[in-house]
């Protein structure tokens, strides 16, 4: 398949009816709890497969840890976490590679299957579409607070309840709904993916700030400046797409362009399927998942927050 | 001209986190940071604090000179004696000797919590006072009481793992040292029996 998207995972064709989808993706701790961060980078992982309607099949674990100065345990939990996200997922783990580093890391590479015809692009969206996205944002400002000892013991449950959850079902609803397009939201920021979902497309999108969700405590730590640097260049990047109305609190666009980790599933879907899209999500339990826009034909390549 | 924070080479969110500390001793201060994320972190900080914040740039550095807007924080609310009332139970015994007569006398202390006025608006749970708000503790029913007629109740959730009591918090709510210490500096008045 060509490389002219801007997909974040590649696909090879191995025959007619059959390719195979390739990732990888590793980070430092974002939580002080090894066992959760080994779920999340599994579910962080799976993730691009999953924005495509692929399958993931095997994964390969990829370890830096610093031997020599952290009690193995640690690693230990990371990887009995990780293994416990991808036994949920259906992925047998195949093997991995480890290396001595001063600074602990920890990801996967991940080989998916899909059919070559039902690949699910990132470009796609149809004037009139609507826009789901599945998971709430405002975990890269959180993990911020969480640096800087200012959350609390509900909010570090919260956010963590997210970054574990996989992305697996959501990608089944809604291969099984039919929809036009999808991106997984991941450090680009929720704004970052949109942008790619349109750039040097024939549609614009508008988006409704009022409904999209947003984790609880991330607006007042947004306001006290608890933002990753990450936001910064995600707003700088592509600050000339985008126009945000009058009167919106500036918090907003700290939101929006906040680079997410294990996020969502940005997806546009014909109008006639959202209901039933949406159901099968709160079902699946994905209860902060909404609507949060649509697909305009009137401004190409521009997003509209309103 | 007031205190200096000195935030670079800091990495987010250091420089904030230092500027916030520094806004408890002070009411004008200057940040030093030496990067565009940290200068806008940090200048969010002050707005949202209720601080003017005026940007000199200076041998590549920005110095934030960050002062406060408007009256003092209100100081009657702040002044001691008339803040929220703070109750520190940091064990689970009142006082040295027997610790079978000190388990009895935080017992009888707990209980008659509910008949004294006025009552505590907080009440903040510390190493073995975690105990206290576990299930099968003497006096769960008379903190699910507290908690019923407002007050709040904070469990230090390092010392619940500590105790490895974290899964049978009875009432209460789990809470982290920030928020503790946020209450303890908060409050008008602290009783620790």
């Amino acid at each position: 398949m060509g490389l002219e998207g801007f997909e974040d995972a590649g696909i090879y064709k191995l025959t007619d009816d059959l390719a195979i989808v390739q990732t990888v993706d590793y980070f430092t701790p974002i939580v002080d709890d090894p066992y959760a961060f080994g779920q999340i980078a599994v579910a962080n992982a799976l993730s691009d497969v999953y924005a495509m309607g692929g399958k993931p099949v095997t994964a390969m674990n990829i370890v830096c840890f610093p031997i020599k100065t952290m009690d193995i345990s640690i690693l230990r939990d990371i990887l009995r976490g990780g293994l416990d996200k991808l036994m949920e997922a259906e992925v047998t783990l195949v093997g991995g590679h480890s290396v001595d580093d001063p600074e602990l890391k920890y990801g996967l590479s991940v080989t998916g299957v899909i059919h070559p015809e039902k690949v699910v692009l990132n470009s796609g969206a149809k004037p009139g579409d609507n826009l789901i996205l599945t998971k709430p944002l405002g975990t890269g400002i959180i993990n911020t607070a969480i640096k800087a000892n200012m959350a609390g013991e509900n909010t570090i449950v919260a956010v963590t309840q997210e970054m574990v959850r996989l992305n697996k079902t959501a990608s089944e609803l809604m291969q099984q709904t039919g929809v036009n397009a999808c991106t997984d939201v991941t450090g680009f920021g929720f704004l970052g993916h949109a942008c790619e979902m349109i750039q040097n497309g024939e549609v614009g999108l508008e988006i409704d700030h009022s409904t999209v969700p947003i984790l609880e405590k991330a607006p007042e730590f947004a306001q006290m400046g608890l933002i990753p640097a990450g936001t910064y260049r995600n707003r700088d990047f592509r600050t000339s797409m985008i126009e945000f109305a009058a009167g919106i609190p500036d918090w907003i666009s700290d939101v929006f362009f906040d680079p997410q980790t294990s996020g969502g599933l940005l997806i546009s879907v014909s109008p006639q399927k959202v209901e039933n899209l949406l159901d099968g999500l709160y079902g699946a339990g994905y209860t902060q998942a909404a609507v949060v826009g649509s697909v305009i034909p009137d401004v190409p390549g521009k997003i509209l927050v309103r | 001209m007031g205190m200096i924070v000195d935030a670079r080479g800091l990495d987010c969110p250091q420089p904030v986190v230092l500027t916030n500390n520094a806004f408890d001793e002070s009411t004008q201060l200057t940040t030093i940071v030496d990067n565009e994320v940290a200068k806008e972190n940090v200048t969010r900080l002050a707005k949202s604090k209720g601080f003017a914040v005026e940007v000199e740039q200076k041998d590549g550095d920005f110095h934030l000179h960050l002062k406060r807007e408007g009256p003092e924080p209100d100081t009657t609310c702040n002044s001691p004696g008339s803040g929220p009332m703070v109750l520190l139970i940091a064990s689970d015994i009142v006082g040295r000797g027997s610790e079978e007569l000190g388990q009895q006398l935080m017992t009888a202390f707990v209980h008659v919590l509910h008949e004294i006025t006025p009552k505590p608006d907080t009440i903040i749970f510390m190493n073995s006072g975690v105990k206290l708000v576990v299930g099968g503790s003497k006096v769960i029913e008379d903190l699910k009481e507290l908690e019923k007629e407002g007050a709040t109740l904070l469990a230090c959730g390092a010392c619940l793992g500590y105790y490895d009591l974290k899964e049978k918090i009875g009432v209460g709510q789990i809470s982290n040292m920030y928020d503790i210490a946020s209450a303890l500096f908060g409050a008008g008045k602290i009783i620790s029996p």
